[in-house]
């Protein structure tokens, strides 16, 4: 193949855009700010629209597309939109309180990155051509989006993990078999829609209850209510 | 022993040796106008460098052999470094001398000189100066290596020479490791030429400084000597990046016009990577100290993800 070709090639595209996906969840983990976090919630969904789209393109499946445009509209727009409007209305700023700090965190990621890499390389040789080797990156999405949820004090950023659990989790749907069936798609988009629905409600509450959306305050039983 | 080769080799540092003050006031200038103000000239650097070498050069009492020797070793090993880099042309008779792992050796030796005359004038400043400098070198190093391994792996030879050569080659390829590699180097070079979201080169009275506090005792010829030192290690560090990422037009043929050409597309590249520093230091804001050792961190981890991306997608 001529080297200018390769440039072009969808597959190479696609193995960029995998790492890319890596490279946000890191960012992810390191990023303090909420709004910074929200921020790359949205490019998280973009990336994962791009990426259905091209194994769409590759695989010339009708209904890929259809789920590519999905993934943009609810992942890309309509949920960080979401988030924004929780953020303005709690009028919550400043910095999120890590329990742990950010450098031992991405160290951490790493040592998580090596594992998952382990676990999905006997995988490696069952799975489509096309997505050869994006398995190991979405599980070590999956594994960081966690790690964060763990990490984070405020509520807003544990839903920011939540939701970055599902984008991982989507995106080892489409590398591992190109794609679930439309129906489950659409069944776990709605869940996660409904649950982020659901925790918006709780934030309110949460904060009515403790004047603040850090969750350590409702590890202690208070018998004063 | 072929001659034009070692002659193009000499060329090619004395060329980087006498436009590297060249590349820092440009680099000055564009900073200036960005910040809304009036810079100072081209032939500033120049003038500067000038004045400091006719100036008399005072030692401070009770300071050793090591504090004078240190100068003369740290722009020795810069101009040392400077011929293992592919510049202008690749194959050069010194290219083969050291490969990259040597290159970030050569580098560390000129940081413990450093370090150890700041120590041995002992300044209050110059210590916590020096106490800072391998604070985050600690982690800046690793990051470096990384981005050179990433890149070695690729081309599968750790000269810089090949890589560059492998580079031209495939140049329209899209790497996703290069792009981690090609970042983790971008952060490596803002630190260790104390650029702004690190270092502020451009202060000598912040209690945060780095790379000044080092300087502070040094004067005259020797300031001189140092100053140009990390001008060169600047070019260095762009010369580098260039190698391993954009590699083109390098010559890898001792053609006259191919060399001419070389050379200027070096300088087209510089004069254009001058203007994304300056972007850079101009949008950032200085970083607290105690975040800078994170800021090496994310350096390092980007480093260990574009290894690791290498091994899973094998590109």
């Amino acid at each position: 193949m001529h080297p200018a070709m390769d440039w072009f090639s969808l597959p190479s595209l696609l193995k960029f855009l995998a790492a890319w996906m890596l490279l946000l969840s890191f960012a992810l983990l390191a990023q303090r700010r909420l709004l910074s976090l929200i921020h790359l919630l949205a490019w998280q969904g973009v990336t994962l629209a791009v990426i259905t789209s091209l194994v769409a393109q590759l695989t010339d499946d009708r209904l890929l597309w259809l789920s590519a445009a999905l993934t943009f509209a609810l992942k890309g727009l309509l949920v960080p939109t979401l988030l924004h409007r929780i953020l303005r209305r709690l009028q919550v700023r400043g910095d999120v309180e890590m329990s742990l700090n950010v450098t031992s965190t991405q160290l951490i990621g790493i040592v998580l990155v090596i594992f998952a890499f382990a676990l999905a390389a006997p995988l490696s040789g069952a799975l489509p051509a096309v997505t050869h080797g994006m398995l190991g990156i979405a599980l070590a999405a999956f594994l960081l989006a966690f790690l964060m949820m763990i990490t984070r004090r405020k509520a807003i950023s544990e839903v920011v993990g939540f939701l970055a659990m599902d984008n991982a989790l989507f995106f080892a749907a489409t590398s591992a078999t190109l794609g679930m069936p439309l129906i489950v798609e659409l069944g776990i988009a709605l869940d996660a829609l409904i649950a982020f629905v659901i925790l918006g409600v709780f934030f309110f509450h949460i904060r009515e209850s403790f004047e603040s959306l850090d969750l350590h305050w409702l590890e202690r039983l208070r018998e004063d209510q | 022993m072929n001659w034009g080769a070692w002659g193009v080799q000499t060329i090619q540092v004395l060329l980087a040796l006498a436009i590297a003050p060249l590349f820092a006031a440009w680099l000055q200038m564009l900073r200036s106008l960005l910040q809304n103000r009036r810079p100072a000239g081209l032939g500033q650097a120049y003038r500067d460098l000038r004045r400091l070498f006719h100036k008399e050069s005072l030692l401070p009492e009770g300071s050793s052999w090591l504090f004078r020797f240190s100068p003369y070793v740290l722009f020795g090993t810069k101009v040392m470094a400077l011929t293992l880099v592919p510049l202008v042309a690749v194959n050069l008779p010194l290219a083969r001398a050291a490969d990259v792992i040597a290159l970030v050796g050569l580098l560390a030796v000129a940081r413990v000189f450093q370090v150890l005359a700041a120590m041995d004038t002992g300044t209050a400043f110059a210590d916590l100066g020096a106490h800072r400098e391998m604070l985050v070198s600690a982690l800046a190093e690793p990051a470096l290596l990384t981005a050179f391994f990433i890149a070695s792996l690729l081309a599968g030879s750790t000269s810089l020479s090949t890589i560059a050569l492998h580079a031209q080659q495939g140049m329209f390829s899209l790497h996703p490791s290069m792009v981690f590699a090609a970042t983790a180097f971008f952060l490596v070079l803002l630190i260790e030429n104390a650029r702004i979201p690190v270092d502020n080169p451009a202060t000598h009275l912040e209690l945060t400084m780095i790379h000044e506090a080092m300087l502070l005792e040094y004067s005259g010829r020797h300031l001189a000597l140092l100053e140009w030192g990390a001008q060169v290690k600047l070019l260095l560090y762009v010369a580098m990046g260039i190698a391993l990422f954009f590699p083109w037009e390098i010559a890898d043929q001792a053609n006259p016009v191919a060399l001419l050409l070389a050379c200027l597309a070096f300088v087209g590249k510089l004069f254009l990577a001058a203007p994304i520093l300056a972007l850079v230091e101009t949008l950032l804001a200085k970083k607290r100290l105690f975040r800078v050792p994170e800021f090496a961190a994310s350096a390092f981890l980007f480093g260990v993800i574009g290894l690791l991306t290498h091994f899973m997608l094998g590109a």
